[in-house]
């Protein structure tokens, strides 16, 4: 009886195991994924037949006002992010609440908008940021188009605060409104700093039109994804952020939220995520197309009486430009590591430097091995050296633009170098503009500024190999400490007491064994 | 002299199953380390870690083995004739000198190899094995969802894995050397091979109590 019951549960088990082998498995993250991504977004409404924009608009504000007739209570939200406050509150630990942003926070490229607002400001999603007068209470400053129009022939003019070029149609614009394509975002994303991928170097113009080498969510061979396919946004608040002018941990764009905590086969790689942001193994490169500014000299301007005088190198790159310094560019860069949790220090206007700390860092990524929310991430970090004032030890945010010759701009009147002490000038003029003071001596500084890499995401055949990491010498974590990585790191007490104790072994073996060969062999020749 | 049968199947199966094992952890293992690149890093890892899952299932079979079959006693230490022992391998075998302690079925080692096997027993074995296993199933803390089995420190469990690593490595080769000095250069790696072995038996009672035993044990 008891055999009878054995045979029947044993037939089951392996009829159940064969049924369960070959039944369908459930589909992968993956394929459903690129499914979703695959469907095109179809507009419900036809912008072209509304009568409200059948009208000669004769100001881009008369534009905002027809597009909230309609869109009403929009512009709270648009007033309520950073894209239009340009700041927003933050909490950074030891110094409590703060409200930082691009309006007050100073980077290692062109410094800040302090006094030069007119050209910065260009990207501003607003009309007319040109001084400390812009109005951001007034919902017809918003510029609805920059970045909703979908006909890529939207040009805001340089030097203007963010208005329109003039020979942008204004109806036919606002005719063609759609949600953001790359090109909108791309911009100002892609051309910060002054010239394409300058800032990033993993956003830049070649994204428009690549292939899935390059990156594998926005190539034209790929399912040439929009940004805000991943960075969504609810009530204009946009997810993800870029920690040179953020700090807090909210609001991040992360990849686990499509692909899940678990996305590999191996469980040995999925327990790597706990310390290992994604982006580490799947962005081995950045800057793959078109070279990125690495380095920055502030301290070689304005050495010739023009100032737009300029020398290239063999692929094209600038790397000299009179107003702006010397540079160092750099394509295929292989990124730097350290460990971040999500939030980050800024260097703030008026602060005293410790010029016997250097490189200053500009932003700070704080992390470490021992904080248990930081993750190994890839940074692009951008060198430079600037300007700083001796007595009082602040870095200097000069100013460098104006409509106008003469008000101490230096890249207007750098021309006049020979004549006037134009840094000098400039910085007074910045720091005056920001109310702080200036000694009227000025010396350069080494400072660093770490901008985090999450774009041009690889095929995963070329993601990261564990021996890229897990080696004695030249791995990619070789200068991250606080923690023993297999292969990377050794006990030399053990290392060294281990190798002698082999030697001292095969020594002894090759002794004793050597001694017993001879004397075999003596007594061999003793026998004859 | 008599060929007696002093290394039944499952003896040789283990001794041969370890050695292999042994070696082919000492190799993947070495590479994680760095120390040289055979298999490639994500090869070696997780070969290591199928033969020390593979590895420890054997011990536990040998633990099983050893206990119920008495074969434990072989390994009890003793320090009688161990001055002997020890003269022999310095002085006596470059003399050609015979071996202080006669092999047997009931004693198989000599009071040198009894403290060796022990050592690598209770202290090697044991170390590499928890060391091991902390290793493989060390997790990093994330916020306080994963239950933290090797602690923080991966350094120590390393140190402790290593160590172990290079002390077996040391006693392979000693090991190795040694078998070729039994009654023949290559008798005792025939015997581990075969089971079987020339033993010098200038002892009848030796085997007396053997064929004892044996009627014991089947009455």
């Amino acid at each position: 009886m008891i055999k009878k019951i054995a045979i029947i549960l044993v037939l089951f088990f392996a009829v159940y195991g064969i049924y369960y082998i070959t039944k369908d498995q459930p589909r992968d993250t993956l394929s459903v994924l690129k499914e979703a991504y695959a469907k095109e977004h179809q507009p419900s409404v036809d912008h072209t037949q509304f009568a409200e924009l059948q009208k000669d608009f004769r100001s881009p504000h008369e534009v905002t006002a027809a597009c909230l007739a309609c869109h009403n209570k929009r512009d709270q939200e648009v007033m309520q992010t950073s894209h239009w406050n340009w700041e927003r509150e933050s909490y950074i630990e030891g110094r409590g609440i703060i409200k930082i942003g691009k309006k007050n926070l100073i980077n290692n490229f062109c410094i800040g908008i302090a006094g030069s607002e007119g050209l910065c400001n260009t990207c501003h999603a607003g009309y007319g940021w040109v001084d400390t007068t812009f109005d951001f209470s007034e919902p017809t400053n918003i510029d609805c188009l920059a970045c909703h129009d979908n006909t890529d022939t939207y040009v805001k003019q340089n030097g203007t605060g963010g208005m329109p070029a003039p020979s942008v149609d204004l109806a036919f614009e606002a005719q063609h409104v759609g949600l953001p394509q790359k090109e909108n975002c791309g911009h100002c994303h892609f051309l910060s700093g002054g010239g394409n991928n300058v800032k990033h170097g993993d956003l830049e113009m070649a994204l428009l039109n690549t292939t899935r080498e390059v990156d594998v969510h926005m190539g034209k061979d790929a399912l040439d994804m929009d940004c805000i396919d991943c960075h969504e946004a609810e009530n204009h608040r946009m997810l993800g952020k870029m920690y040179t002018v953020s700090s807090m941990d909210i609001d991040r764009m992360e990849c686990q939220k499509c692909h899940t905590s678990q996305p590999h086969t191996n469980s040995t790689i999925n327990e790597h995520s706990n310390k290992v942001a994604c982006q580490t193994c799947h962005i081995p490169i950045y800057a793959k197309v078109n070279a990125t500014k690495m380095f920055w000299d502030w301290s070689k301007a304005c050495k010739t009486m023009d100032p737009n005088y300029y020398e290239v190198d063999s692929t094209g790159n600038q790397i000299y430009l009179a107003k702006k310094g010397r540079f160092v560019w750099q394509k295929n860069v292989t990124p730097e590591y350290v460990f971040f949790n999500g939030t980050a220090d800024h260097y703030l206007l008026g602060e005293k430097i410790d010029t016997a700390k250097q490189p200053i860092n500009i932003n700070t990524l704080n992390g470490s091995y021992a904080d248990q929310n930081s993750k190994i991430i890839p940074v692009k970090i951008h060198r430079t050296i600037q300007s700083y004032d001796p007595v009082t030890k602040m870095i200097i945010t000069p100013k460098l633009w104006d409509k106008e010759q003469g008000n101490g701009a230096l890249w207007v009147d750098c021309k006049d170098i020979e004549i006037k002490d134009m840094w000098g000038i400039s910085a007074q003029k910045g720091m005056e503009y920001v109310g702080l003071p200036f000694s009227g001596q000025y010396d350069f500084v080494n400072t660093r500024m770490f901008w985090p890499i999450n774009h041009m995401v690889s095929p995963k055949e070329q993601s990261l190999k564990c021996v890229d990491c897990h080696k004695r010498n030249d791995g990619r974590l070789e200068n991250l400490d606080g923690f023993y990585m297999p292969g990377r790191d050794y006990n030399p007490t053990v290392q060294y007491a281990g190798i002698s104790f082999i030697i001292l072994s095969i020594i002894g073996v090759a002794i004793h064994g050597g001694a017993r060969v001879l004397i075999s062999i003596r007594k061999k020749k003793g026998a004859k | 002299m008599r060929k007696a049968y002093i290394y039944d199947t499952f003896n040789r199966v283990w001794h041969w199953g370890q050695a292999f094992l042994i070696l082919f952890l000492a190799i993947t293992g070495f590479e994680i380390h760095s120390s040289f690149t055979f298999f490639g890093y994500e090869t070696a890892v997780a070969w290591h870690n199928i033969a020390a899952i593979a590895l420890i299932i054997l011990v536990c079979f040998a633990i099983f083995w050893h206990i119920t079959t008495g074969t434990w006693k072989h390994y009890v230490p003793t320090l009688k004739n161990i001055k002997e022992q020890v003269r022999y391998y310095s002085l006596g075998i470059f003399k050609n000198d015979p071996h202080p302690v006669k092999k047997t079925e009931l004693s198989k080692l000599n009071p040198l190899q009894r403290l060796v096997y022990l050592g690598l027993k209770v202290l090697i074995i044991p170390v590499m094995v928890i060391s091991g296993i902390l290793y493989m199933f060390f997790r990093y803390p994330q916020d306080g969802t994963v239950v933290n089995f090797g602690g923080t420190d991966l350094e120590t469990i390393a140190i402790f894995h290593t160590a172990g690593a290079f002390a077996l490595v040391a006693f392979v080769i000693v090991h190795i050397y040694l078998i070729t000095t039994g009654h023949t250069v290559t008798s005792n790696l025939k015997a581990m091979i075969t089971g079987y072995e020339e033993l010098e038996d200038d002892e009848d009672e030796i085997n007396n109590n053997i064929t004892e035993n044996k009627l014991e044990s089947q009455s």
